[in-house]
């Protein structure tokens, strides 16, 4: 018997943390002496009271879908990919190579190409962790995080030392060519009258991560890999019973995890900077795990977080512009929001079981 | 009520989880110096109740009695204050500990360990010589056997001066040698007026050892009866509800060409510890081989080598065809296409994937078979529905609602559909592992039925089990593991307990 029906435990329960999240976050706003509500009409304000603000909730929310997927895939095989920073830099590199030296006759063929790099690479950067994992037992904890300094200093050593044009003082690549440029949100919905914000970043790859949002959920809950994939991620010992090689899986999981971080590349580095900056991906790597969590690592679940994000992302921007409240307590907030759904889950989830417990009792009585 | 008042009285107890009653209104007077039976399938309530009367759980309602006295007990404290002491299923020792560090462990009376040592070791030695319980005080506990660590929780609790004891399933690991042992210390015990409390599923132990037996079922005891005046047969109609067939009724077997051959099998551990040390044995189609033995004596390694589960070394055969031990061609995968099915040891952990809904589980070993694939990439989730909703029907699995996750199914509920799904696909071998642990009467009937009807199909089956019933029932011939070896080979009408239990203990017989 299931302690709660399935709408209480997707909905409420991160409902109700977000809820905590925020009523402490106001704790904060006042306690540093500024107007709580005034705060939360700026971020809404900001992020999603203009098409301005939205493109940035979405550009953000991009980066999170991806990000965010490729934590969610590797849970599903009970392994904690925290290397989606890394993985996305490398990713990042891929479409660098990809847009730079190949002369693309239109912007969709691009993407496909970069697209592909981007993952290929993220994979690549997935598969010495995974591969530690199942051959030599090396937790994936420890490798993944290892890996994305290891990915920081090579970025690092290929834009100074490779990539950097010459007698440029910028550690970044030459501007993309135009051809690669890829539409806007802007440039997509004037066709059809609609007008979005032209200086928001939000672009094709948004269709991109909604794409691979639905592919995931397919992977998932449709195929026959998706089911060997969840079977190993709740019993390894089942696993082997049923002939499904744990090798296999831990490496297939991480390098489809890996190639969904990397994949991250074709809207920040593409589709925002148009050149590969130095830490291009801005700690989204990270977010992913929140998503992840958030999202109770279904596809869907993702998307709303990475949304969600998006918008204290950007949200949190306009604060830091708008008004005396710290840079630092931005973080704080999404910190807070972090902690209360992701960290503390079981400290909200655990009187609503009872409370649901009771009253079904009452129902019965 | 004249006379002793009773040693533990229980009035009116109930509790609930959730939406599930685990007991209902239960009253039981459990009088002094007696052993006291309580018997009921799994699920019954049994453990609950215990897990009250020891202060682990809270009763929703009722009211216990010590002594005749009103007591309450909040948490195991209070329970050992009561002079209560409780042995587990599964032993509650530190492993690199002494005997003597695990005795005085939390009842260490002072700041320095080693007055209360002495004082320890001088109290064991008393017990041991009063009541059978020798063990060495100095020996760790990972060193010693089970039948030694169950001596050391019953020396646990005497330390504490507990003069109510109660044994939850305290057979289980035990040879039929080590449960003789456990008896004769429980009857000393009984002679020294202590008060002992014997949770089972076993009715031999029941009729053998105790005075009083009571009968949970679903959460109520349902009869409470001397053990003088009663008989198997009517204790487990009492615990099941209707009529059951305790023995398997089965024609003679006739066997057909060989189909599993095993020749110098040998099993390393995770630790290179070699736990099958060169066994030889044969399966013919249309028999079962029991393999007799007590827990962890390489029989689980044998399975898992055979289901594809771990490596190992030897010649082994099916049907005339070498089958690879190691590497490429050794996995599950390759066993199940090479007509091998095994309904695994440990449904919970290997058997089935808790998490799963029951359709899930169906296609769980099979998830490559054609029928449940629709296209290249994505499994026809309709079709291994409606094979779940017929698998269920027919092998009567209840509730049958293919979309119940597996942990909500009952223990024999669960195994039903691991069975259901390995005998359906009609193997030529069935490896089956502990086919009836946890699992309730009525359900145990029934998968034994759907065992010999496969053989009488003709296919051959090994069959892993540490109960002696359960062996001696079901097989055509039996044979004895002990350390990894095989000590023999019996016929079962030719053989008896007393036999195979010196068999499992590693002393040979007489040839066979």
């Amino acid at each position: 018997m299931d302690k709660m029906p399935k709408w209480a435990d997707v909905v409420l329960i991160p409902l109700i943390s977000l809820i905590l999240a925020a009523a402490l976050s106001a704790l904060v706003i006042l306690a540093i002496g500024e107007d709580p509500v005034a705060a939360v009409k700026l971020m809404v304000n900001g992020a999603l009271g203009s098409t301005y603000g939205w493109g940035y909730t979405l550009y953000y929310a991009t980066n999170f879908m991806f990000t965010g997927l490729a934590v969610a895939v590797a849970f599903h095989a009970r392994m904690f990919n925290i290397g989606g920073e890394g993985q996305a830099m490398l990713g990042g590199l891929g479409v660098a190579l990809m847009c730079l030296y190949i002369p693309w006759p239109h912007w969709s063929l691009a993407l496909i190409g970069a697209t592909g790099l981007a993952a290929l690479f993220g994979a690549a950067w997935a598969a010495i962790p995974a591969w530690l994992q199942a051959k030599r037992g090396s937790h994936i904890v420890i490798t993944t995080i290892m890996f994305n300094f290891i990915a920081a200093a090579v970025l690092n050593y290929v834009l100074v030392n490779l990539m950097r044009p010459k007698g440029s003082m910028d550690p970044a690549t030459a501007r993309f060519p135009g051809a690669v440029h890829l539409p806007t949100l802007h440039e997509l919905l004037a066709p059809i009258g609609l007008n979005f914000s032209k200086a928001a970043p939000a672009n094709v790859s948004l269709l991109v991560a909604v794409a691979a949002c639905i592919l995931v959920w397919l992977l998932i809950w449709r195929t026959r890999l998706g089911y060997e994939i969840r079977a190993y991620g709740h019993s390894e010992t089942g696993a082997l019973y049923a002939g499904i090689s744990p090798v296999r899986i831990t490496m297939i999981a991480m390098l489809i995890s890996g190639g969904l971080a990397g994949m991250m590349a074709i809207n920040n580095v593409m589709g925002e900077a148009e050149r590969l900056v130095l830490n291009a991906t801005e700690g989204a790597g990270f977010i992913g795990i929140a998503v992840a969590l958030m999202g109770r690592s279904h596809p869907f679940g993702v998307f709303l977080a990475a949304i969600l994000f998006g918008f204290l992302y950007q949200g949190g921007a306009e604060l830091a512009l708008w008004t005396t409240i710290p840079r630092e307590l931005i973080v704080v907030i999404q910190a807070l929001v972090i902690l209360f759904t992701g960290a503390l889950d079981n400290m909200v989830r655990m009187p609503l079981e009872k409370l649901f417990l009771a009253l079904r009792k009452e129902k019965q009585a | 009520m004249t006379g002793t008042s009773p040693a533990i009285e229980l009035r009116g107890i109930s509790k609930a989880f959730g939406p599930v009653q685990a007991n209902k209104d239960i009253s039981i007077r459990v009088m002094p110096g007696t052993i006291h039976g309580i018997i009921g399938e799994n699920g019954a309530g049994k453990s609950t109740l215990m897990s009250i009367l020891y202060g682990f759980y809270k009763a929703d309602a009722g009211e216990v009695f010590i002594r005749g006295q009103k007591t309450e007990i909040p948490d195991s404290q209070a329970a050992i204050a009561a002079g209560i002491g409780m042995v587990f299923q599964h032993f509650k020792l530190v492993e690199n500990f002494t005997v003597l560090e695990n005795v005085v462990l939390g009842a260490e009376q002072g700041r320095l360990l080693r007055p209360s040592l002495a004082r320890a070791r001088k109290i064991l030695s008393d017990l041991a010589a009063e009541y059978e319980l020798n063990v060495d005080p100095d020996a760790r506990i990972d060193r010693i056997g089970v039948g030694m660590q169950q001596r050391v929780e019953i020396l646990k609790a005497l330390y504490r001066q507990a003069d109510i004891l109660i044994l939850d399933e305290p057979t289980g690991v035990l040879t039929p040698a080590e449960a003789d042992h456990l008896f004769r210390i429980l009857d000393n015990l009984r002679a020294e007026g202590k008060t002992i409390i014997l949770i089972t599923h076993k009715l031999r132990e029941i009729m053998e050892i105790t005075d009083t037996v009571s009968v949970m079922r679903r959460g109520e005891m349902t009869a409470t009866v001397k053990t003088a005046d009663t008989n198997p047969e009517e204790l487990a109609e009492l615990m099941v509800g209707r009529k059951v067939l305790l023995r398997v009724d089965k024609v003679p077997a006739k066997p057909g060409k060989t189909v599993l051959e095993v020749q110098n099998l040998r099993v390393r551990d995770h630790q290179g510890v070699e736990r099958v040390k060169g066994i030889d044995l044969t399966v013919r189609a249309g028999e079962i081989l029991g393999i007799a033995g007590v827990a962890g004596n390489g029989q689980s390694e044998l399975l898992e080598v055979l289901g594809g589960m771990r490596p190992g070394a030897g010649d082994v055969t099916l049907n005339g065809a070498p089958l690879p031990l190691e590497g490429r061609g050794s996995d599950g995968q390759s066993r199940r296409a090479a007509g091998i099915s095994h309904v695994p040891e440990d449904r919970q952990r290997e058997g089935l994937i808790m998490e799963f809904h029951a359709w899930e589980n169906t296609a769980f070993g099979y998830h490559h078979d054609p029928v449940y694939q629709r296209g290249r990439l994505l499994m026809n989730n309709a079709a291994l529905q409606r094979d779940t909703q017929a698998k269920m029907d027919k092998f009567d699995v209840r509730p049958p609602d293919p979309w119940l996750t597996a942990k909500n199914f009952s223990g024999g509920n669960q195994q039903k559909i691991v069975v259901a799904r390995e005998i359906e696909r009609g193997p030529d071998l069935l490896l089956v592992g502990q086919p009836t642990r946890g699992v309730d009467i009525g359900a145990i009937e029934f998968i034994h039925r759907q065992i010999v009807t496969l053989r009488d199909q003709g296919t051959a089956i090994l069959l892993v089990s540490v109960e002696l019933d359960e062996i001696l029932s079901l097989s055509d011939r039996i044979a004895v593991m002990f350390d990894g070896r095989m000590m023999g080979e019996r016929l079962p009408d030719q053989t008896d307990e007393t036999e195979l239990g010196l068999l499992m203990a590693g002393v040979s017989g007489k040839a066979a």
